[in-house]
């Protein structure tokens, strides 16, 4: 498939999971990526290169604002343009409510929501400006969760965190659409997904319960929450926006 | 910006090779679009409804097969499922798109007639739909796999007061989809069902319409001003959408509600 040819995006938290799957997807369809993490630039270097010529690095915390026009810039000296932005980056958020700290519930929402909060802001100029060019306009994709949608006990922060991606996503769609802004914006709400760090972090009952609170009786595989990424980057998706899309084997279904 | 007419690019995608599709509605609209984009993805497709000379045009040009049936008929599925086994062997897509509106009205102003035959046609049709849909499904050679997807629209979460039947149908069809997707689960297969919400699309009904009105121009703005984005949706943007949930990609995919709005559903678009 060759949808995003000559698209530019930025991957926030691209290095490794989810991310690392949306990057990956979004070079086979023809576009480059700006990968965003945590990692020193040497320390992300075999990764790069394992990437191909169409991938880029910036070392970025998504929560720091003042971290964010360097990294703007280091997309446009690089691509000159930025046609997607997936805001990924993310962390948990989880305990008993009696025992979370104010700080631990900041920590979380400075990277969940604080974190895509300035990846729009920061990012829509060129956002805008690329936009203008396509059918479809630019897209923005945040990953959100179905914690997004649903709660689940003892996930307070996590919780509020994923619904804040959900609806800031739909108020910037809306604002986006009405002013003519040619950018397009919407949440993917993943289930239980086999990222490597779950699956290392997590025990076996907790493993047990990801498949056996899931109707399909599995988990997602990172490449599956990737192509749904895809889809809404790409023209096919050119009358969405202010969307949520699902992906989570029938989780907030049951 | 408008659609291009060979958009995607021929040689883009072929994700839907080897994959028999059957389209319910499929002679004009939304429905026609997917038999087009299903065929150039590289499905083999057989659609109904009941317009003929618009379905011998619609086979002419891409291939398909047409079978005359109305989907509120139960006596019409055993024929037509015996028709995709023997014909083509499985079914691994089924969109059930057909839908009616004539004779629709305010709660006030609705007949009983007008009321029955949009059920029959919008709710039972589509359950009829699924059954035999999932019934196919389950005796796919290599195991019980397919796609189910269920054209509901954005009336589901925003009915309108002069359609009562349309709005009560529509919402329906949540239900509906989620306990198909659930059973299918439940029961170890592998067939996913979701439903689409589309907003205000320019169907050929839409356009006739518009072009019936005094000032045409005007009635066009205050459609395209229904949705956020400024315009109404174009029958090949639901079709991308019907096709990415037909296929493999869309594997963890089911009992999802998909709205494809321009915007519509989001929110207020504020002052």
């Amino acid at each position: 498939m060759n949808r995003l040819e000559g698209s530019v995006a930025l991957v926030t938290g691209g290095l490794k999971g989810i991310g690392r799957a949306i990057v990956e997807r979004l070079l086979a369809e023809g576009g480059s990526v700006m990968l965003a993490d945590l990692a020193s630039a040497e320390d992300a270097a075999g990764d790069l290169a394992a990437l191909g010529g169409r991938a880029a690095y910036v070392r970025l915390d998504v929560g720091d604002e003042a971290a964010w026009p360097a990294a703007v810039t280091a997309i446009r000296e690089r691509f000159g343009r930025l046609d997607i932005l997936v805001a990924n980056a993310g962390i948990g958020g989880t305990g008993p409510v009696r025992n979370v700290t104010l700080a631990d519930w900041h920590k979380t929402m400075r990277v969940n929501v604080d974190g895509v909060f300035l990846a729009v802001s920061q990012c829509a100029d060129l956002l805008a400006e690329a936009g203008k060019d396509r059918r479809g306009g630019s897209s923005i994709v945040t990953i959100s969760s179905i914690m997004g949608l649903v709660g689940l006990a003892g996930a307070g922060p996590y919780n509020a965190s994923k619904g804040a991606v959900r609806l800031f996503t739909k108020a910037v769609a809306l604002e986006f659409a009405s002013g003519k802004v040619p950018i397009r914006a919407n949440s993917v709400h993943p289930g239980f997904v086999e990222t490597p760090l779950l699956m290392q972090s997590s025990a076996a009952d907790q493993l047990a319960f990801y498949t056996g609170s899931t109707p399909l009786g599995r988990m997602a595989q990172p490449a599956e929450i990737a192509a749904a990424v895809a889809f809404l980057a790409s023209d096919d998706a050119s009358y969405m926006t202010g969307s949520e899309l699902v992906v989570d084997g029938g989780y907030t279904a049951q | 910006m408008t659609l291009s007419e060979d958009y995607p690019k021929e040689d883009a995608m072929r994700r839907l090779e080897g994959k028999v599709a059957l389209v319910t509605g499929g002679t004009s609209g939304i429905g026609e679009a997917t038999v087009r984009r299903f065929v150039r993805e590289g499905a083999r497709v057989i659609f109904t409804g009941s317009n003929r000379a618009a379905a011998d045009a619609l086979c002419a040009a891409t291939g398909a097969t047409f079978h005359a049936n109305r989907v509120e008929h139960p006596e019409g599925w055993p024929p037509l499922a015996e028709l995709i086994t023997r014909d083509f062997g499985r079914l691994d897509i089924a969109f059930a798109n057909a839908g009616v509106e004539a004779g629709d009205g305010s709660v006030e102003s609705i007949t009983i007639e007008g009321w029955d035959r949009i059920v029959a046609v919008n709710l039972t049709g589509v359950m009829l739909t699924c059954q035999a849909a999932v019934k196919l499904m389950r005796a796919n050679p290599g195991g019980a796999t397919g796609s189910i997807i269920v054209n509901s629209s954005m009336s589901a979460y925003k009915p309108m007061g002069n359609f009562v039947a349309y709005s009560t149908t529509k919402g329906a069809l949540i239900a509906l989809t989620k306990s198909v997707a659930m059973h299918c689960a439940n029961q170890g297969t592998k067939i996913r069902a979701n439903s689409i919400h589309p907003g205000v699309v320019e169907t050929d009904m839409i356009k006739n319409i518009i072009a019936k009105q005094d000032d045409p121009d005007a009635a066009r703005a205050i459609y395209n001003g229904m949705a956020p984005l400024g315009r109404m949706g174009q029958v090949e943007e639901i079709a991308a959408l019907v096709t990415f949930l037909a296929t493999d990609e869309a594997a963890f995919i089911s009992g999802s509600e998909y709205s494809i709005d321009g915007c519509s559903t989001a929110g207020m678009m504020g002052v």
